[in-house]
């Protein structure tokens, strides 16, 4: 599934940064039924992690009412070049990850 | 002389509703995007944060991927969508000469994977569908919209005008009673635009997906409680064609976001 992340490619130490990321996903509440009564299993994201060089430095539980698709925004203090790594975890074994480099001068 | 002169006011009088009403003339045509907050129109503006870029980039990786019995990819004959498809969409609907009437784009992406990569139609308002279409149109971002001007297309216009301009449904309602006559005023709390179709297929926070034209349309008259048409009927392609050449000149905007 498609992500969308936005890291500055280039940051002074020391800088606050803000990272923004979207994700693909149905988000599918599980309250819902189908025309015929039956009801829509759950299918959503329940947890969002980003590590920056192997160091978690931000983590979100999702639930039911977060919209499809979901947009997630965060700051961080840029220190040292390196990687960014997101992973969604969710429902019926969904795993996703993405990444993003970053050089800190 | 007086009751001459009461005739001609009360001519005019009778006559200016009917001058006003209708048609918006070009330099007052406007995007759905003027009618938004600044929020939603933030969202839009930043690719990053723009929810119908994930289909954009779905729409990306499909055109490369070979596909039907044919194993063509769209991209093996039409090459970099970035050059190929620019201002495509600002054609479409267009007039398809094999079948005397015009086409969407996501019609013309069907008839592509038929004819040529022998492939299954894919089904109206799929994620593959919408992600194509979106891909396609995404290349003509920014350009000036000119669907309608084929000369035949013209008489597939007035068709779509003169369904513009039908009451219909329960509450009897033309879509011009409220998008030529009343834009700029709300119904309940949500803002009545022009309906002019910019930036379709469209990423809509009420649906929370991507949709189609003729998706929107088919909610505006399940609105007005009448049977809305099917997908792929020759009415809402009319209607579509009537909409995208009422928004001559409008710059394309896909994929645009809306509440």
């Amino acid at each position: 599934m498609a992500a969308l992340i936005n890291v500055p490619s280039k940051a002074k130490r020391g800088d606050i940064i803000e990272i923004r990321t979207l994700t693909s996903h149905i988000m599918e509440t599980g309250f819902r039924h189908t025309a015929d009564g039956k009801l829509v299993p759950r299918d959503i994201i329940t947890s969002f992690a980003c590590r920056y060089n192997g160091t978690e430095i931000f983590r979100a539980d999702l639930f039911p009412a977060i919209a499809a698709n979901p947009y997630l925004s965060f700051f961080t203090v840029a220190k040292d070049s390196g990687k960014f790594e997101f992973e969604w975890i969710g429902d019926n074994g969904y795993s996703t990850t993405a990444s993003a480099s970053i050089t800190v001068e | 002389m007086i009751s001459w002169r009461a005739i001609a006011v009360a001519t005019l009088f009778t006559a200016a509703p009917a001058l006003l009403a209708g048609e918006i003339p070009p330099d007052a045509r406007r995007s759905g995007y003027t009618f938004m907050g600044p929020d939603t129109r933030a969202m839009q503006d930043d690719d990053t944060t723009n929810p119908g870029m994930l289909f954009v980039l779905d729409g990306e990786a499909l055109w490369a991927k070979k596909t039907g019995s044919a194993s063509r990819a769209c991209a093996d004959c039409h090459g970099d969508a970035r050059s190929s498809m620019k201002g495509v969409a600002a054609r479409y609907p267009s007039f398809d000469k094999s079948l005397g009437r015009p086409v969407a784009l996501d019609q013309r992406i069907n008839l592509c994977r038929a004819d040529h990569q022998q492939a299954a139609p894919l089904p109206y308002e799929s994620r593959d569908l919408l992600a194509l279409s979106a891909f396609v149109a995404h290349q003509s971002r920014g350009i000036p919209i000119t669907a309608g001007d084929d000369p035949q297309a013209k008489p597939f216009v007035a068709q779509g005008r003169a369904l513009f301009m039908q009451r219909e449904g329960q509450l009897n309602l033309a879509c011009t009673n409220c998008h030529d006559d009343n834009f700029d005023k709300r119904l309940a709390g949500a803002p009545i635009t022009q309906g002019q179709p910019t930036g379709y297929p469209l990423y809509r926070l009420e649906w929370q997906t991507l949709g189609s034209l003729a998706r929107r349309l088919r909610s505006c008259m399940t609105g007005v409680r009448a049977q809305a048409y099917d997908y792929g009927s020759p009415e809402l392609v009319a209607l579509e064609l009537y909409l995208m050449s009422r928004a001559r000149g409008l710059a394309m905007e896909t994929p645009a976001v809306r509440p």
